[in-house]
């Protein structure tokens, strides 16, 4: 008769050591940011290479979209300080808190997409289109700005709804649908907003598939790893804010 | 066995300051926009040294890459450095050329 063996993954030098001397969430989420960094890469090389080659490239950002885009960073860059004061809760085991600066990240996420927008409207209104702008014959303008900032957007987006998820867990699937259906609901059925708010319906879906068939208790490894997500986005907003707003600008 | 704790050693007053340096530089680099003294080219090039060294402050304190180990914080910015240096010589070398030799 078969003996059953019990494997215990929880002792002790039952397995190699990590070569990176952490965690394997951690260096996972490390080298997904490493590739999206070139992802980004990417899409601002393409972006500052039509800018520099062109001397006839648009320059649509006046004073009002430079204050917009400025309160925009400050939003991403108090949430990055809300999130790393999450992390250090999470350090200390202080739930409560830990739960009070995601929530405080996942406001500043959030305003920062609401402001972006209101720019993107306000673009779109000027008759900007992905292949067309008033202000020039560059037709590369806004299918690179919308493509780069749009990802960008997305990438935000994306972080708000993992952190409603480690924050609050199945308590934010039911905030998560009611805020899809009301943006889905006030927005016009011409705007661009009325489609990409079923970005909330598709990570509601995959937050609940998560959710039901993996349910646990986020711990500080989680906190963390989320916090590497958060951060990035931020980081890769240090580098479209310059490239893609400043470097347009007619003040 | 390695210590895969999360344990950072940094304080809530270096998170204020590294918070308070970060909104300075884009102040500067707001500055910069509006005064306009600077062609494109350089614009970009001073742009992007502003936000090379905001991307260094975030990845070494918010995301706590200076407390890895040198191998993982090595690895890590080799690797993506080497893959963006690539890019700038393909890309910037060419959009240069079209300004300057004025190829349309």
């Amino acid at each position: 008769m078969a003996t059953v063996q019990h494997v215990v993954h929880d002792t002790q030098g039952e397995f190699e050591p990590s070569l990176f001397g952490t965690y394997s969430k951690k260096i996972g989420m490390w080298l997904f940011l490493a590739s999206d960094s070139l992802t980004f890469g990417a899409l601002l090389f393409a972006y500052s290479y039509g800018r520099i080659s062109n001397p006839d490239w648009p320059t649509p950002f006046n004073g009002d979209s430079i204050r917009n885009a400025t309160i925009m960073t400050a939003c991403l860059l108090s949430s990055s300080l809300t999130m790393v004061l999450a992390v250090m809760a999470a350090n200390r085991g202080d739930k409560p808190w830990i739960r009070n600066w995601l929530l405080a990240t996942m406001f500043f996420g959030a305003a920062f997409t609401v402001l972006h927008g209101m720019e993107w409207t306000h673009l779109i209104e000027n008759k900007m289109t992905t292949s067309g702008n008033p202000w020039s014959s560059v037709p590369l303008f806004g299918g690179t700005f919308f493509t780069l900032t749009g990802m960008h957007m997305l990438h935000v987006t994306i972080g708000v709804i993992y952190l409603g998820v480690i924050a609050l867990r199945k308590k934010f699937l039911p905030i998560l649908l009611a805020l899809w259906l009301i943006g889905w609901l006030a927005t016009p059925a011409d705007s661009v907003f009325h489609v990409g708010i079923h970005v909330l319906l598709v990570g509601a879906i995959i937050s609940a598939i998560v959710l039901f068939l993996k349910p646990k208790d986020y711990d500080a490894h989680d906190v963390e790893v989320s916090g590497l997500y958060w951060h990035f986005v931020d980081l890769v907003w240090m580098f479209i804010f310059p490239l893609v707003y400043l470097m347009s600008t007619k003040v | 066995m390695h210590d895969t704790s999360v344990e950072h050693t940094d304080s809530k007053a270096t998170y204020l300051w590294v918070w308070a340096a970060l909104l300075l530089l884009t102040a500067v680099e707001v500055v910069l926009a509006y005064k306009q003294v600077l062609t494109p080219v350089h614009m970009l090039e001073v742009l992007l040294v502003l936000s090379v060294i905001k991307a260094g402050l975030i990845t070494m304190y918010f995301m706590h890459l200076k407390g890895e180990l040198p191998r993982m914080r090595w690895l890590l910015t080799i690797s993506v450095t080497a893959c963006f240096a690539l890019m700038w010589i393909f890309f910037f070398r060419d959009a240069d050329r079209i300004v300057t030799l004025g190829v349309k």
